[in-house]
């Protein structure tokens, strides 16, 4: 049975096509076969994230209106073995997408699949409720700041009320809190909610904590996902959260000040 | 959510309504005109056509209700019932057609009234109570309508619980409350920890500005005190 994972944030600009590009790479690396699917429709930004954007043909819209099939559509990621893309198209409007147009394609995918990442577009509008509609489980990607806080409040609201699980009255939807751009010196010094801020508002379990670095904008802009930069902190960060997500138990890492060294200290780091 | 007010509805509710209650050693007719003519005297039109209810106790013995009713009739006053009636004199007052009454706690009789108690209860139709076990996220909002509500969960930041009963939230207030929505000031609000954008009782409200004493962030209880709104020890 394939998993549907929604990753989603309301608020826009917290990362959550890194998070869904980093997440989907991980599971794939990790020997699941992974597809992330871009439910951003006019404002494609994933194929750019994962490096694919030259390879881009037909897209999810094509897809639904059934002028393309998914095998014409699906970009096999040339790095990883085992992970697929599904792109959006840039376009057209989130109006393109149906309901039935959308459940059709996922069961699809659900047959070859084993993870079917989500990509949410930012909003509560129906582009994000569409990606959050035919979750298992979800991934809330939230900045430690409080309109971050509040927005991601107000998406946990809508996966608990407006998602197929609910009007089903199944299982309820299983939230993950991830906890983007966080820098443990700013939160020393009171300038950014800790974790335990956030915890104690959402109320959901952490998945993980993604330190605020450099190598995130540098992954981006040259189209790797940042799980593949396995030397930095927030590929490493982003790795725990993939294990965790699999159901291990592993420690949280990058929540503290990291002491500098003699060396760092007398040169400057 | 609340329904269309066009549409014909019918409903038992208990609520509580200030009465006048009278204590006197003496029920005869003559008697109670002089002493409530006095009252009535002092502040004339403040009493008309009040509800009024007499208190009883066994040295009443059993006064003649169909008189006073009268009585009550001439003065311009309306005498609904009887309090702290005894088994006869309960029978006396039901068939003059008077309500039977039991006071509260907090006022007591004038003489302690024994075999008065116990049977003279009137059944209070109960209130309805809504219970939501879950977080209620900002941008929802939560009305139990002519019902307490309990909340299990934190009402987050922008999200909204209403009620017209009383309101319980047992994780931290971070958005607004209303209680007693339809009008009713005797309604509270209970919280474990507040940190609310607005509570609200019978129409008054307070931003979160004027929340932020002695109980912002502790259990606090909030209820209407003298037309205000104030706020106490849980």
């Amino acid at each position: 049975m394939a998993k549907i994972i929604v990753v989603t944030s309301g608020k826009g600009g917290v990362g959550k096509t890194t998070s869904s590009a980093a997440i989907g790479t991980g599971l794939a690396l990790s020997g699941h076969k992974t597809v992330i699917v871009d439910f951003d429709i006019g404002l494609r930004n994933l194929d750019l994230i994962m490096g694919c954007e030259r390879r881009v043909v037909y897209d999810f819209v094509n897809v639904i209106n059934g002028e393309a099939n998914l095998k014409q559509t699906l970009i096999k990621d040339k790095r990883v073995e085992n992970l697929f893309i599904l792109p959006a198209s840039q376009t057209r409007d989130k109006d393109a997408l149906t309901k039935e147009g959308v459940e059709k394609v996922l069961n699809e995918l659900a047959k070859d699949f084993e993870f079917i990442i989500c990509d949410s577009p930012a909003g509560i509008e129906a582009g994000a409720m569409m990606a959050l509609y035919f979750a298992d489980e979800a991934v809330v990607v939230t900045n430690p700041e409080v309109s971050s806080v509040r927005d991601s409040d107000r998406i946990l609201g809508m996966l608990s009320s407006k998602s197929r699980r609910a009007e089903r009255n199944e299982d309820a939807i299983k939230e993950h809190l991830l906890l983007t751009r966080y820098n443990p010196e700013r939160v020393a010094k009171g300038e950014m909610l800790s974790v335990e801020d956030v915890q104690e508002i959402l109320a959901i379990p952490l998945i993980g904590v993604i330190p605020e670095s450099q190598a995130v904008l540098n992954a981006s802009n040259s189209g790797q996902p940042v799980t593949l930069d396995q030397e930095s902190d927030a590929g490493q960060a982003y790795l725990d959260t993939v294990s965790r997500l699999l159901g291990n138990n592993v420690d949280f890492r990058f929540l503290t000040v990291e002491k500098k060294g003699l060396l760092k200290r007398i040169f400057g780091g | 959510m609340p329904e269309l007010l066009s549409e014909p509805f019918f409903e038992l509710k208990g609520s509580l309504f200030p009465l006048s209650v009278i204590h006197s050693s003496d029920l005869s007719v003559a008697g109670l005109q002089a002493a409530l003519q006095q009252k009535l005297d002092q502040a004339p039109g403040f009493f008309h056509q009040a509800a009024m209810v007499i208190q009883l106790t066994p040295e009443h013995q059993s006064p003649d209700f169909q008189a006073l009713k009268q009585l009550f009739q001439q003065l311009k006053l309306v005498l609904v019932g009887v309090a702290g009636a005894s088994t006869e004199q309960k029978q006396l007052a039901q068939a003059a057609g008077l309500a039977v009454l039991r006071l509260g706690q907090d006022s007591k009789p004038l003489a302690p009234a024994p075999g008065a108690s116990g049977e003279a209860r009137v059944e209070q139709v109960p209130m309805h109570t809504k219970v939501v076990e879950q977080n209620i996220r900002s941008g929802q909002q939560i009305y139990a309508k002519g019902a307490d509500l309990i909340v299990r969960g934190a009402v987050g930041a922008g999200a909204e619980v209403i009620a017209d009963g009383n309101i319980h939230i047992y994780g931290t207030l971070r958005g607004k409350a209303i209680a007693g929505a339809s009008g009713d000031s005797n309604k509270r609000i209970f919280c474990q920890n507040l940190q609310a954008e607005l509570v609200s009782i019978a129409g008054h409200y307070w931003l979160s500005d004027s929340l932020q004493g002695d109980f912002w962030n502790k259990a606090a209880c909030i209820r209407m005190q003298d037309d205000s709104i104030a706020i106490g020890e849980l």
